[in-house]
């Protein structure tokens, strides 16, 4: 009988994470990993079909008129957002982020502002440039290589654009602290993707907001995809979980239900107006189009995927319930329709008579005040440029 | 053995597949290189070939990029990152400055830090902000780092396998406006050591200074110089980051002018590095100053005044002028 040899005893106990521990499944605190696409809770006021439908905890009570006018919004951004890709396609645009799908969580998010609320977008943010009154060529004019957004930001209240992920959730918190400071009556409302959800920034935007209960609501669009990684590259849990980490709630709305998506961000945006801090809403959607006109998302996504997601269109459910209930009848909707048709063709138009800029704007306004050797190359340059007149005027 | 034409985006892909193909340990990082092959496609069919676990979709989140390619670094690992942009590595900014280029370093030498940080740069490309900018200079400024720009498809698919194989972080700058561009590619040529300039095209009066999306144009300025009957010579610098000062003072010294050329904003960028140490090494052999024809020094315009911004072969050749009337 052999026998069993004494533990040998090196004065330290087994490393518990050794090769040899148990698989993580076993351990407890590890069995009750979510998924992202776990469907939890989503607020819904309206279902894909069109149907009312009552939550515990919001509620909107909005007239005929008021429901009509949310549809329009949604027909003319889709409308301003087809003709854009088509102009793209045409070689007038240099690229274009289409909002299609999104419309809903946009103009719900948009019609929730009140005139001294601040929102701070994306690049994709098209509806809620429409609902603060931009207009869609001065959007236009960015995609054009034209400008990097002409309108006024603090008087629209409606930030630039901003292209660098996530970075715009920062200043609108520092901007909401603002707010707090110098006893405004706004909140914030900060837009960002799932994909930004990631970044350093947005992160550290969530914690300044929770300590300083800066009035600001956090608004993203989880519409599956970061360009081509589906939203399991990003997360683990449902987005709007992440909130209670940081100390403040989430809540994930039907992000393609106008009704919930503006009951919700109206509730949150109160909220953050009376003091109560920040609110992270996750508008659960679906990218129906490509990143942008650069992008081919056959690559990494199947178009059955999309059928789907198509029976859930934020357009067609608004109208099916308009039609449902008697509150819009044949003539309301073509009256839309051509009114969309006149706005398409005003962009059009405009898109095609924009005036290429004056080069020499490109040493404008890098500083307050253009410095002396900024000054020297402005005039190097026009001096060359009209080198080139001079040539042209003697050929 | 092949030799066939091939763009400048699909050598480097061919030169990360072998590059992964002869050393196990080389990864790749990125966003959007798996499935969609990276935006410029450079890494096409590299995940479907070598797996999940080497050809890596990060999270949307540069620090965390460069910071995790450092612990893989430090376990002996050699990641390739992908930036997307050239304009969006700066999250990961303190990451690469801080920390890549220092750990060797402060480990004295014990931690390997061999990372390559593959940036598409420049502009010419008709993009929205952010999507043009040439960042080199902050990085050549930075010791530790080494940088280094190709110029075309047979550079890129050697550079790119050097600088893998090569003990140190590396910055590795692609001409994005050039990725399109065809060249023959003998993959069994024996490649020019990655530190090292090249004289691309002999001349006598001026010496031109480019690298990457600006040799094109430099080579273009000097043909067209030809035809008015001035001889430029156009060097190919490769190297951004150490300098590769030999064959530069030795075209310089040669011609007694020398015009550097490149995208990023003259203030401070290459080509007052390259005029300094020209001047110091060589002062009595030149005829005039040294020149730069750069981007202004504004933020990249918005795309319809970016060929108003950016050198061309008119400002190239402006200089030039400029240079022999002195
Ligand atoms: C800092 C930074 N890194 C990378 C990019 C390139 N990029 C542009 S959009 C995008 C995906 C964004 O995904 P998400 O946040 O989900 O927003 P969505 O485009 O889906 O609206 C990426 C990676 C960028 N603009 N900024
Ligand atoms: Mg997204």
């Amino acid at each position: 009988m052999s026998e069993v040899p004494e533990p040998v005893h090196h004065g330290f106990e087994p490393n518990p994470f050794g090769p040899h521990h148990d698989p993580i499944s076993s351990d407890p605190i590890h069995a009750d990993v979510a998924s992202p696409v776990e469907q939890p809770e989503l607020v819904q006021l309206l279902t894909p079909e069109g149907e009312r439908v009552e939550h515990p905890d919001y509620s909107i009570d909005l007239s005929a008129e008021e429901v009509q006018a949310l549809y329009r919004d949604l027909a003319l951004v889709r409308r301003v957002d087809v003709e854009a890709t088509a102009l793209q396609r045409q070689g007038e645009l240099g690229i274009w982020a289409s909002l299609l799908g999104q419309e809903a969580a946009q103009i719900g998010a948009g019609r929730a502002l009140l005139p001294d609320d601040m929102a701070f977008p994306t690049y994709r943010e098209h509806g809620v440039a429409w609902c603060r009154g931009i207009d869609p060529l001065s959007i236009i004019g960015l995609f054009r290589g034209c400008d990097s957004g002409s309108w006024d930001p603090i008087e629209s209240k409606f930030s630039l654009y901003t292209i660098v992920i996530g970075a715009q959730t920062l200043h609108a918190v520092g901007y909401a602290m603002g707010m707090q400071r110098d006893e405004g009556q706004g909140a914030c409302l900060a837009f960002f993707g799932d994909g930004a959800t990631s970044q350093g920034d947005v992160n550290e935007a969530f914690i300044f907001a929770a300590v300083f209960d800066a009035p600001v609501v956090f608004f993203c669009q989880n519409n599956q995809y970061a360009i081509s990684e589906p939203i399991e590259k990003q997360t683990r849990i449902p987005l709007y979980r992440r909130a209670s980490g940081f100390g403040f709630p989430g809540i994930r709305v039907d992000g393609n239900d106008v009704l919930a998506v503006l009951a919700v961000t109206r509730r949150a945006l109160e909220a953050a107006r009376s003091g109560q801090g920040p609110t992270l809403i996750e508008a659960y959607t679906y990218r129906m189009g490509a990143h942008t006109t650069s992008d081919d998302p056959s690559r990494y996504r199947l178009a059955s995927e999309m059928e789907a997601w198509k029976l859930k269109d934020p357009i067609e459910r608004l109208k099916a319930y308009l039609v449902r209930s008697g509150q819009a009848d044949a003539a309301f909707f073509d009256a839309i329709q051509a009114e969309s048709d006149e706005l398409a063709a005003r962009v059009r138009s405009g898109t095609m008579e924009m005036p290429d800029p004056d080069p020499v704007s490109m040493f404008e306004n890098t500083y307050a005040e253009i410095t002396p050797y900024l000054e020297e190359q402005r005039d190097t340059f026009l001096a060359y440029q009209a080198g080139f007149s001079d040539q042209d005027s003697h050929a | 053995m092949s030799t066939s034409p091939v763009t400048l985006g699909k050598a480097l892909n061919m030169g990360l597949r072998k590059a992964m193909e002869d050393d196990a340990k080389v990864l790749l990082m990125g966003e959007d290189i798996g499935k969609l092959g990276g935006v410029f496609r450079v890494t096409d069919g590299l995940q479907k070939d070598f797996g999940e676990d080497r050809v890596i979709d990060t999270p949307l989140a540069e620090s965390g990029i460069l910071g995790t390619a450092v612990g893989l670094a430090m376990r002996g690992f050699r990641p390739v990152v992908e930036i997307q942009f050239d304009g969006f590595v700066y999250p990961a900014y303190d990451q690469i400055v801080c920390q890549v280029a220092k750990l060797h370093a402060r480990s004295r030498g014990r931690l390997p830090m061999s990372i390559v940080i593959r940036i598409p740069f420049g502009g010419g490309i008709g993009a929205v902000e952010h999507h043009s900018e040439s960042p080199e200079a902050y990085f050549a400024h930075t010791a530790g780092l080494k940088v280094v720009a190709c110029s075309n498809p047979v550079d890129a698919y050697w550079m790119i396998q050097q600088a893998i194989a090569h003990p140190d972080p590396i910055v590795f700058f692609e001409p994005k406006r050039r990725y399109w561009e065809k060249a023959e590619l003998d993959t069994e040529a024996t490649p020019e050591p990655l530190f090292a300039s090249r004289l691309v095209r002999e001349g006598s009066q001026v010496t031109v200074l480019a690298y990457g999306p600006m040799v094109k144009t430099a080579l273009q300025a000097a043909s067209a110089a030809e035809e008015e009957g001035i001889s430029v010579e156009v060097l190919d610098l490769r190297t951004i980051s150490p300098l590769d000062m030999g064959p530069v003072l030795a075209s310089v010294r040669r011609t007694g002018r020398c015009v550097v050329v490149h995208e990023a904003p003259s203030n401070l960028g290459l080509g007052a590095e390259l005029s300094a140490r020209i001047t110091e090494a060589c002062f009595y052999e030149l005829e005039a100053p040294v020149l730069r024809v750069g981007g202004y020094d504004t933020p990249y315009p918005p795309s319809k005044l970016e060929e108003d911004y950016l050198p061309d072969l008119d400002r190239v050749l402006e200089a030039v002028d400029r240079s022999l009337a002195f």
